[in-house]
């Protein structure tokens, strides 16, 4: 039924059971290797079965300690990237190439499961890789400390605000050490203030971590200051038509947002979002 | 103790009273009021219903008892039916004695009954969720079950069953089956796509997924079921108890037994309102576990506290 077996998992970050690791086909070009990308897409493009021509010939790749974040008008198929990414739905052409086995997804709701508490939805990638329970735990703590929810960990999802779902749900994926971290408009829901909070843990997070990011957001102040590259994607289908390296360093000072470059480069990215319409 | 002479045209109003009786039950969800002088003023509300109510059956009684053409279908005053009917509490052979005697075989078969569709309920609903296919395959069958008249097939279901406990809990099951299978599969099919994407992504197993997301998401869908399953696991104890004359005699025995004497009618009353009264009780009993179980996480819990 479900079609994500068969990648390989050549990186020793994560404390998968070992059925996890038995199937070596496919990833010997992708062995964690400090240069080669973690995440690669090449004339990628996805037709559904209705015919929805979601997106059409993206080609780009994330290395480690790389956090790409791609904006784009509504119905693009940004989300589509992420699932094809993650394998949630298959491509129907041009190249995928990720280790599937290393992934976090941190999806626009937090999903977090309303019948289980912060710790135990912390715990659940963990707990549904086999991970033994004291494993789970010591690493969920640690997880937990990281997205600053100490104390709140008997809660369950109805008692959290907006933000510490968020938080819950990133904790929950970091808990494995993915390689690959994909975000779906993770903050989207939030408010401004509590965003840019996030959005400060987050760059802290990716310095501390160095795992490489693809990011999606419609906001573009959020995409120029979180990422190292920004993409944006024309409207359906879905086509890359802008390329910024942002020029600003590893530590993002939560001021950087008033200097001018911020401001240029936000300007040149709504140009091209405004082209991006017509 | 008087020999029934059978007279199935009223059996079906006998059941119906029941019917309205578990139906009209006590409000569900308790409004908002954490004090005790809110509660009591609450309380104030459904006295008063419970007084007209009352009343209404003085005015009754006593307009048919004045009047001797009509007195052989009177019916006894409310007292009458505490004092001949309810008292004394604890005698062998008459009040509430006895008919609590009579009230036990019921209730084991409605337990039992309800525990086997809540197990079997459940069971399908989930095989059904495994597939459209299974779904397709089941479902009219699951309807049908609910839309055949339990009491046109209660000859049928002798000849089949016979007619001791057995059959009792056919129709319990009969009755009982389908809200369970239905709510439950609701809920199953109800489980959030991005929780299950959650769970693809970690290559779980289908038999992980159902125990660890499917289940408990549909626990709350599922717990409605069962609420609704157990006020008809009574109905279908209580009119089993009506067509089934052998094996453990439950109260529909008893009330149908006193239906006919006005002289044991306060005892027919007071059975049939201690019948009601044990539908009553399972419905506020599942509706406590329900709450319960559910009380931390789902949106529904948060209105009772
Ligand atoms: N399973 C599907 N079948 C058919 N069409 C689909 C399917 N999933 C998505 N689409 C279509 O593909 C296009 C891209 O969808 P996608 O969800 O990727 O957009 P998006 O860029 O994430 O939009 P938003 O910013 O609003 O989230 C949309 O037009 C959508 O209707
Ligand atoms: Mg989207």
């Amino acid at each position: 039924m479900f079609t994500l077996v068969g990648w390989a998992s050549t990186v020793a970050t994560t404390n998968f059971t070992e059925d996890m690791m038995t199937d070596t086909e496919y990833a010997s070009d992708l062995s964690g290797t400090a240069t080669s990308p973690r995440l690669r897409f090449e004339h990628l493009s996805m037709v559904f079965p209705d015919g929805t021509h979601a997106i059409d010939d993206v080609s780009f790749s994330v290395d480690p300690g790389e956090f790409v974040t791609v904006v784009g008008p509504s119905g693009c198929g940004k989300s589509t990237l992420l699932r094809i990414a993650s394998g949630l739905t298959q491509h129907t052409g041009g190249v995928c190439d990720v280790n599937r086995d290393s992934i976090g997804y941190v999806f626009q709701d937090a999903t977090l499961l309303p019948w289980r508490t912060v710790q135990k939805n912390v715990e659940l990638n963990a707990e549904l890789h086999g991970m033994s329970k004291q494993d789970r735990q010591r690493l969920s703590a640690e997880a937990i400390e990281l997205v600053n929810l100490v104390g709140h960990e008997d809660k369950f999802p109805k008692q959290l605000s907006g933000g510490m779902k968020m938080r819950c749900s990133l904790a929950r994926s970091l808990v494995l050490n993915p390689e690959v971290f994909l975000f779906d408009e993770p903050f989207g829901a939030l408010d401004e203030i509590t965003r840019e909070r996030l959005n400060d843990e987050l760059i802290n997070l990716f310095n501390s971590e160095k795992f490489a990011a693809l990011f999606i957001t419609h906001s573009i102040a959020e995409a120029v200051f979180l990422s190292t590259r920004v993409l944006v994607m024309s409207a359906r289908p879905g086509r890359l038509i802008g390329d910024y390296q942002i020029p600003f360093g590893a530590e993002r000072p939560h001021d950087i947002r008033f200097e001018p470059e911020f401001a240029e480069i936000c300007g040149l990215i709504n140009n091209d979002l405004k082209d991006a319409h017509t | 103790m008087t020999a029934l002479d059978e007279s199935p045209a009223e059996v079906p109003q006998e059941s119906m009273a029941v019917t309205a009786a578990v139906g009209a039950s006590v409000p569900v969800h308790q409004p908002k009021g954490s004090s005790k002088g809110h509660r009591l003023k609450n309380l104030i509300p459904p006295l008063v219903t419970f007084a007209i109510f009352i009343g209404v059956w003085y005015l009754y009684s006593w307009s048919r008892f004045d009047n001797p053409a009509q007195r052989r279908n009177a019916l006894p005053y409310p007292h009458t039916v505490i004092t001949d009917g309810f008292l004394p509490l604890w005698d062998e052979s008459n009040g509430l004695r006895p008919i609590l005697g009579y009230m036990w075989p019921t209730v084991k078969v409605t337990l039992i009954g309800l525990g086997i569709s809540i197990v079997l309920g459940v069971a399908i609903a989930v095989v059904m969720n495994l597939s459209k296919g299974m779904e397709r395959a089941l479902f009219p069958y699951a309807v049908i079950l609910q839309t055949v008249p339990i009491l046109a097939i209660t000859p049928l279901l002798t000849q089949l069953f016979g007619d001791e406990i057995g059959v009792r809990l056919v129709v319990v099951v009969l009755i009982a089956i389908f809200p369970v299978i239905t709510n439950t599969l609701f809920g199953l099919q109800s489980t959030d796509r991005l929780h299950h994407d959650l769970f693809t992504l970690n290559h779980v197993s289908r038999w992980t997924r159902l125990r660890k997301l499917e289940l408990p998401s549909a626990l709350p869908a599922m717990m409605a079921g069962i609420r609704i399953a157990s006020g008809g696991a009574v109905i279908g104890a209580i009119v089993a108890d009506f067509f089934f004359n052998q094996g453990e005699k439950g109260i529909g025995y008893y009330i149908r037994n006193r239906q006919q004497r006005a002289a044991n009618r306060p005892e027919m009353f007071a059975g049939t309102i201690t019948a009601s009264m044990f539908g009553v009780v399972m419905f506020l009993i599942v509706g406590a576990i329900t709450a319960r179980a559910i009380r931390n996480w789902h949106e529904s819990a948060s209105r009772q506290t």
